[in-house]
């Protein structure tokens, strides 16, 4: 039985600046792993290409077994990957309704929608009061909690989370990660990028230090967090 | 939220409130000396002043048609399709033929209404290809380029659609026979010709056709997505190629019943007519507020109907200067609104 995803080797480049040189991460059915590493080890474009934003140079990434590299990214979300980007990228002329029938843009099942629009409304009972707001409009905290929602409502069986607690307050980055936990509770696969490695590792079964493009380090999150390169370098103990 | 808006009618810096207070004091200035202009017309002549008005609408509205494809596009991909104008001249050439030669109808009766519609469907699907085309082959790959580059692709295809519309229809303007009605109604002592009844009839529901497609179903969801975030969309499972390719389509497909109504209200094809019509209806589109669907719609009435009063009324300039007074207009309305009537300057949390 192979892994639920699976990337090996990957080289991404942007042009000519190659920010993916050599990665390769596998993840679990039922885990949470994370990546961690400061800004520019290259991330958000390793969460990028297995999404299907960037194609990689070399390197294969297979899902469930079927390779999904070179496949363009609506399909890619079509069988089950759903990507909470950097920056949220939530539609900012749209209101927060639409936005999470857009999450849901795939999905055909009305009730099942609905459905998981109570559930996701249930998670996150601020986007409740602001359902009919522009999204553009509301604060960093209300927009991310929004991102991760609506990734939430394509029903994903691997969940892309890239830096969901980034600028919120520290009350806020509690509720994320408790989010975070419940999540995955309800069944769904979490590939998680977080600056705030002490958090990310208590939540997450395995990690994944990257430095300049490559893994660095990698094994259980209770491993890493005793590893005294990784505490220094990340943890600022 | 109430409290702010009842305190104070602008807001802003002092600077913008300042320009809020000049838009405010222009705007009154525009409409009152519009207003005193259009009633002292109406004390003049009140059924040439009617009469007008339906002619500068009926204008208008395919104006208004060829709009609708310049904001359309810009809205999705910010690109100022120059080759749009050009598109709906080749409709325009393409429903003459069409119904002259290869259907053989010229004259209204029930034939000539047969050859109309099945016309409209053609040319409605002509116009939808083409630009279908010209996205796929000359716009994608340069998706990411810098504008500029995309502009230059757009005058060029310009050029392109033009001499083939000049081999097509000729160097000079061709007469044609018309298939709808021509007869003249009266209500009172105005005038109103058939045709732009028909015209009417036959445009304004395709304009509220395409404002339910966009707002109303999952391709048009699709579309507004796309053009706020090509990336999010992606993610959120949409095709955004075919998003794209569908709003060309849609916008073509605009132009081209454009062409047909315009070929069946004047009765003349010409090679240049894109750039005539094509100007004043990219014009429209930034004056109602460029990827604004219904300020296209406006754009292109208020400019038809500026041009019908000036040209019609006993007390105007004339239609020697139509095109003077309607840029002047166009000028003064765009330094008061810079967005467009009815575009908004968005300010947005990044």
């Amino acid at each position: 039985m192979s892994s639920m995803l699976e990337v090996k080797n990957i080289q991404v480049a942007y042009g000519k600046i190659i920010a993916v040189k050599d990665v390769s991460v596998t993840v679990e059915k039922g885990e949470i792993v994370t990546l961690i590493g400061s800004n520019g080890a290259g991330k958000s474009t390793t969460l990028r290409t297995i999404s299907g934003l960037i194609k990689p140079k070399s390197g294969e990434i297979s899902f469930n077994g079927q390779r999904i590299d070179g496949m363009p990214g609506h399909d890619i979300v079509a069988m089950g990957i759903c990507h909470s980007p950097e920056g949220r990228r939530i539609f900012p002329r749209m209101t927060v309704k639409e936005n999470l029938e857009l999450g849901a843009f795939l999905r055909n099942d009305k009730a099942a929608v609905n459905a998981d629009m109570e559930r996701v409304l249930d998670l996150f009972p601020r986007l409740k009061e602001r359902i009919d707001q522009r999204a553009g409009t509301m604060s960093g905290g209300e927009q991310q909690m929004l991102a991760v929602s609506r990734a939430l409502m394509g029903d994903p069986k691997l969940l892309l989370l890239d830096e969901p607690s980034m600028g919120l307050a520290p009350v806020l980055v509690e509720l994320i990660f408790e989010t975070i936990v419940k999540i995955r509770q309800q069944g769904v696969t979490i590939l998680l990028i977080e600056q705030n490695a002490t958090a990310a590792l208590e939540v997450a079964d395995r990690a994944y230090v990257l430095e300049s493009g490559k893994v660095k380090i990698s094994g259980s999150a209770k491993e890493l967090s005793a590893d005294d390169k990784v505490t220094k370098a990340y943890l600022g103990h | 939220m109430a409290k702010a808006a009842v305190a104070t009618k602008f807001s802003g810096t002092p600077g913008q409130i300042r320009r809020q207070r000049i838009e405010r004091i222009g705007a009154t200035a525009i409409s009152l000396g519009a207003a005193f202009w259009m009633l002292i017309n109406i004390i003049e002549s009140p059924d040439q002043f009617a009469q007008s008005a339906i002619a500068g609408l009926r204008n208008g509205l395919i104006y208004a048609m060829i709009a609708l494809g310049y904001t359309l596009v810009y809205g999705i991909i910010e690109l100022i399709n120059f080759a749009h104008g050009d598109l709906f001249m080749l409709s325009a050439v393409f429903s003459s033929f069409f119904i002259t030669y290869w259907i053989g109808a010229d004259e209204s009766n029930g034939f000539g209404w047969f050859a109309f519609a099945l016309c409209l469907v053609a040319v409605m699907v002509f116009g939808a290809v083409v630009n279908v085309l010209i996205e796929r082959f000359a716009y994608r790959k340069l998706r990411n380029a810098p504008r500029l580059s995309t502009l230059i692709t757009a005058v060029g295809m310009s050029f392109l659609l033009n001499f083939i519309g000049l081999k097509w229809n000729g160097s000079t303007p061709r007469q044609w026979p018309t298939v709808i009605p021509s007869g003249d109604i009266y209500l009172g002592e105005i005038r109103i010709s058939m045709l732009t009844i028909w015209l009417f009839l036959i445009g304004f529901p395709l304009l509220l056709a395409l404002n339910y497609l966009v707002t109303n179903t999952k391709q048009g969801k699709a579309m507004r997505a796309t053009s706020q975030d090509k990336d999010a969309s992606t993610l959120m499972g949409i095709n955004v190629n075919k998003t794209i390719a569908f709003t060309f389509a849609i916008g073509g497909a605009m132009a081209g019943a454009a062409g047909l109504l315009y070929q069946q209200s004047i009765g003349t094809t010409n090679y240049n007519l894109g750039f005539q019509l094509g100007l004043i209806a990219f014009t429209a589109a930034v004056l109602g507020g460029i990827g604004n669907l219904w300020g296209a719609v406006l754009g292109g009435l208020v400019i038809g109907l500026i041009q019908g009063l000036n040209d019609g009324l006993p007390i105007a300039f004339g239609q020697a200067w139509s095109q003077t007074v309607v840029f002047t207009i166009l000028i003064i309305i765009l330094v008061f609104k810079p967005a467009g009537l009815l575009g908004k300057v968005t300010t947005e949390k990044v």
